[in-house]
């Protein structure tokens, strides 16, 4: 039986394969999505994110938890960086949803970002194409907030879920260049700690210049002793069928596919350029000339071009 | 090989200690490795299942407790169980050197015990993986 085959029967080996293939930019893992990618659209796509340690994991483990009990499925991305210096990574998130290790109904995927800087790379979009096609209803994406990331957490994920923490302080700052807008659903966890309540009046303060029709809630929780969880999880659908019943959730699918197809043009063509062996070798010609100063970089990346 | 190598770090066994596996976790990183960090207290099964569903090249497992030549040995088992036969199982800790033999005959492909420079670790990771 071939690798499509053993996903369509849910064969989670085959899952776990097809996700390597992806990214490690095997061609076949391209065709495979191809002919399987009308499967696709199915999961509610949930992005999470926010700072580091704010309890993301915590959070997943607990959400899939109580989407487990109403006999439905999920599947978890779990993104952390990778090293720029020696290209290794730790990918630690499974330590806080061991319990979930087991559960026929769940499958979890540590991820590293491997060059993507911050954000998320061809290969998460992949995953969650393979696992919607194995066929979850929930797919979680974790990834850390640094910058880039939400914007990239958002552009693939239906609802978009803000995890914040009590007494934020310059986060909040973060907050107001532009992240607010990101948010679908926010949710203030620690709420066992001092000032959550001030840090939940605050996001809902800023939420008062958003002007869509859905107004984000604001959910305190405390992942670690579950509190919270149920009300969270109502929030997410929530928003997916507010999305679905105005027409908006095919609006934001659009787009998204319009920011992928745009992706994967770039990606294609700087593969077009770099590839090839040879003008990895002018390129790294040119960059001596171009340090030296016997040549300019504008002049270097059209000999480049004119080389395709 | 244009890819890192994966490797789930695991920790079976009930003791609470981690330093060691994340000692070595930090160790392979370094070396550029994908390292897959699962935490304390591991079952077996919690163990096979992450190896199925992170697709690693290594399976490698800290354990101080005492109960490596049950729970190693396990997880050889489960995973010729699910047919899982191109991932290199690897052990460290403190193991008597008069376990290791019986460790090897279970399936187990080496055995790092304390002391043994985290280089070592790599290198024979690096010569000796099942899979291109
Ligand atoms: N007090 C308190 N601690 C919590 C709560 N939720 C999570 N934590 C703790 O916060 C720490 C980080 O939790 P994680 O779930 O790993 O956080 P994360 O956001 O996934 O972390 P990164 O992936 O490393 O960015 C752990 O020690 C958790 O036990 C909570 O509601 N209250
Ligand atoms: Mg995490």
């Amino acid at each position: 039986m071939d690798l499509a085959e053993r996903l369509l029967q849910g064969d989670k080996r085959a899952v776990a394969r097809l996700i390597s293939m992806a990214e490690n930019h095997d061609p076949e893992a391209v065709e495979i999505l191809k002919s399987l990618f009308s499967k696709t659209g199915k999961a509610h796509v949930i992005g999470i994110t926010g700072p580091p340690g704010a309890g993301k994991s915590t959070l997943t483990d607990k959400l899939a938890k109580a989407i487990r009990k109403e006999g439905k499925t999920v599947g978890i991305i779990a993104v952390d960086p990778t090293s720029p210096f020696t290209g290794g990574s730790i990918l630690g998130d499974r330590v806080r949803m061991n319990d979930l290790s087991t559960d026929p109904g769940v499958f979890i995927r540590s991820m590293g970002t491997r060059g993507h800087l911050g954000g998320l790379s061809k290969a998460t979009q992949a995953a969650v194409k393979i696992l919607d096609i194995y066929g979850v209803d929930y797919i979680f994406i974790e990834t850390v907030g640094v910058g880039q990331s939400e914007v990239d957490i958002a552009k693939n994920a239906d609802t978009t879920l803000m995890v914040m923490v009590p007494g934020l302080g310059d986060d909040i700052q973060a907050i107001k260049a532009g992240i607010m807008e990101i948010g679908d659903v926010f949710a203030v966890n620690k709420a066992d700690r001092d000032g959550a309540k001030r840090t939940a009046r605050e996001i809902d303060m800023m939420l008062d210049f958003n002007h869509s029709d859905w107004r984000p809630p604001v959910q305190m929780v405390i992942a670690v002793d579950n509190e919270g969880i149920d009300e969270l999880l109502g929030h997410l659908k929530d928003h997916k069928k507010h999305m679905e019943d105005t027409g908006k959730l095919q609006q934001r699918r659009t787009l998204n596919s319009r920011l992928e197809i745009i992706d994967l043009v770039q990606e294609n063509l700087m593969r077009m350029i770099l590839d090839k062996s040879k003008k990895e070798e002018m390129i790294n010609q040119l960059a001596v000339d171009v340090a030296v100063r016997k040549t300019d970089p504008y002049t270097a990346s059209e000999s480049i071009l004119k080389e395709i | 090989m244009d890819r890192p190598i994966r490797v789930l770090v695991a920790k079976p066994g009930l003791d609470g200690h981690d330093r060691g596996a994340k000692v070595i976790a930090r160790a392979l990183r370094d070396a550029g490795m994908e390292v897959i960090y699962t935490g304390l207290r591991q079952t077996p099964e919690q163990i096979v299942s992450a190896t199925i569903q992170e697709d690693v090249d290594v399976v490698a497992m800290s354990i101080l407790s005492g109960a490596h030549n049950t729970l190693l040995p396990k997880v050889v088992e489960l995973l010729k169980v699910e047919n899982v036969d191109d991932v290199l199982v690897i052990g460290g800790g403190v193991i008597p050197d008069d376990d290791i033999p019986f460790l090897k005959e279970k399936g187990i492909a080496e055995i790092f015990t304390p002391g043994t420079p985290t280089s070592v670790t790599i290198d024979y990771i690096r010569a000796n993986l099942k899979r291109k």
